[in-house]
């Protein structure tokens, strides 16, 4: 992997720090009255999640990180791995729990997710921001419920809570922002 | 090339607002009988400042350093024609562009004749309050600063006093960091932030960081250096000194920074014999001070970024 000096950070470059994958948030030059420079690095260690402020002298360096995003197929889990394919080379990737995290209960067999692979493994496994997934539990709505007002719980048909209106009904599929959890209305299916 | 990167980096309303600023700035001055001077961009030699870095030229074979600062010829000038002088002008850096800096920049930088750093400080409180009247302005020593904000007297502290309250503030490599690059850390991350809104000095400086301003005893009988800074809301504005008129303490500078080049692996720079022949001539006792015209502008304007002051930023040339 390519080394790259302070100077060369830029948002969106993948660096090793301390053993660690890292995406370089932000790089700030500070530069006292008659002193030497210091850059002002914030990164994302990709591995934990962590942001974190590191100083850098401007004639340091660091190793590029070998991180690439691609966009992959989800296939399906055995209980221990989550498997995953290129669907231009058929490659396919198995994701540990560590790797798809949270990410598991938004997981549906063949949705498009961006896989993070770090030296060829998965890293991260980020699903769409957007997912339509049905309604398989959840209490009937109160007659005279209409759109507006209350919500309740339901679970979704990947394993997912999510607050969905009073008027929902098990079969319905939903839209859901896996950012934020959140109900964003009916699915037209 | 996408058809919109011609355009300019900034706003016309900026382009009138530094019009303005340039105005004020040369009204304030012929006022009180400073005279503007025009001084040479391209130049033989270049600061000795380990932390500064040039921009080199070619002339048809003939090394030119764009310069930094107009400092030296300014000094130069004032030894052979003794008056109070100011210059506005362009001046360049190697290797800094961030939201303060860019690589060129404007620089006003002015010398008075029988003042000493604090009757400088005070005219540049006016020149700033020329334009931004409701200023309000603080002075602080350095001492003062880091004895306030961290229990620290900065003068007498330890490396490993600095470099244990440095690690609960700051995450760093620290091999071979110094003394002062410690106290320039705590400035820098912890100090400059926290300062009140308004124009603050920050004077008597420790006097290993005494760059070319006299160093005398305080009042507690410290020695220190007679060189201010002056913050404006938090930003590096200005910096000044009691300028230094002794040719033999000059060549000590010089060396040191030489010295301390070679061990940062930075290449030589040779002192530049015209101004240590000025000095031997005679600098009349005189302060000095420049002041960084395109941050002014910023804070006139309440822009975040340098380059949105400037008609072509460095990523627009």
């Amino acid at each position: 992997m390519a080394t790259y000096s302070i100077n060369d950070f830029r948002t969106g470059l993948k660096v090793m720090l301390d053993g660690d994958p890292c995406n370089i948030v932000e790089n700030e030059l500070v530069k006292p009255g008659k002193g030497q420079a210091f850059n002002r690095v914030k990164l994302r260690n990709l591995t934990t999640g962590r942001v974190w402020e590191r100083t850098f002298r401007s004639n340091e360096s660091l190793e590029g990180a070998d991180v690439v995003d691609r966009d992959m197929e989800y296939l399906y889990t055995d209980g221990e791995f989550w498997h995953f394919m290129d669907p231009d080379t058929f490659d396919q990737f198995a994701a540990d729990q560590k790797a798809v995290a949270d990410a598991a209960k938004w997981l549906r067999e063949q949705d498009k997710c961006v896989v993070t692979l770090f030296n060829n493994a998965p890293l991260v496994i980020t699903p769409p921001n957007h997912v339509e997934l049905e309604v398989v539990q959840t209490d009937p709505g109160l007659k005279g419920d209409t759109a507006q007002g209350g919500t309740k719980p339901a679970t979704l048909s990947t394993g997912a809570v999510v607050k969905v209106p009073l008027f929902m009904n098990e079969g319905d599929v939903v839209r859901v922002d896996t950012r934020t959890g959140e109900y964003l209305g009916r699915a037209n299916s | 090339m996408s058809n919109s990167e011609y355009l300019p980096s900034c706003s016309p309303a900026l382009i009138e607002a530094r019009a303005n600023l340039y105005r004020n700035i040369r009204d304030f001055f012929y006022a009180r009988h400073v005279l503007e001077v025009d001084m040479p961009l391209l130049a033989s030699h270049f600061v000795t400042d380990p932390f500064i870095q040039p921009i080199v030229a070619d002339d048809t074979g003939c090394t030119r350093y764009l310069q930094s600062s107009p400092e030296y010829a300014m000094k130069r000038l004032l030894a052979a024609q003794p008056r109070c002088i100011y210059s506005l002008g362009k001046v360049f850096r190697a290797a800094e562009t961030s939201r303060r800096h860019n690589p060129e920049f404007t620089m006003l930088e002015w010398y008075r004749l029988g003042l000493d750093d604090h009757q400088l400080m005070a005219e540049v409180a006016e020149l700033v309050q020329s334009v931004l009247p409701d200023v309000a302005v603080h002075y602080l020593s350095y001492h003062q600063w880091f004895a306030s904000n961290l229990g620290i007297n900065p003068h007498t502290c330890e490396l490993a006093e600095l470099r244990r309250v440095g690690k609960t503030l700051i995450e760093i490599d620290d091999t071979g960091l110094t003394c002062d690059d410690w106290l320039d850390l705590l400035v820098t991350h912890r100090l400059e932030p926290q300062m009140p809104a308004g124009l603050t000095f920050i004077y008597d400086y420790p006097a290993s960081q005494a760059a070319l301003a006299k160093i005398l005893p305080d009042k507690t009988g410290t020695l220190v250096a007679r060189r201010f800074e002056a913050f404006l809301n938090g930003m590096e504005l200005a910096n000044g000194y009691w300028e230094l008129t002794d040719p033999q303490e000059q060549r000590r500078r010089f060396a040191a920074d030489q010295k301390r080049r070679r061990d940062l692996g930075l290449p030589d720079i040779a002192a530049d014999p015209k101004l240590l022949a000025a000095l031997e001539a005679g600098l009349p006792d005189c302060a000095g001070v420049a002041l960084g015209v395109d941050r002014l502008l910023m804070q006139l304007t309440g822009t975040r970024d340098i380059a949105h002051t400037l008609a072509f930023a460095a990523d627009r040339v």
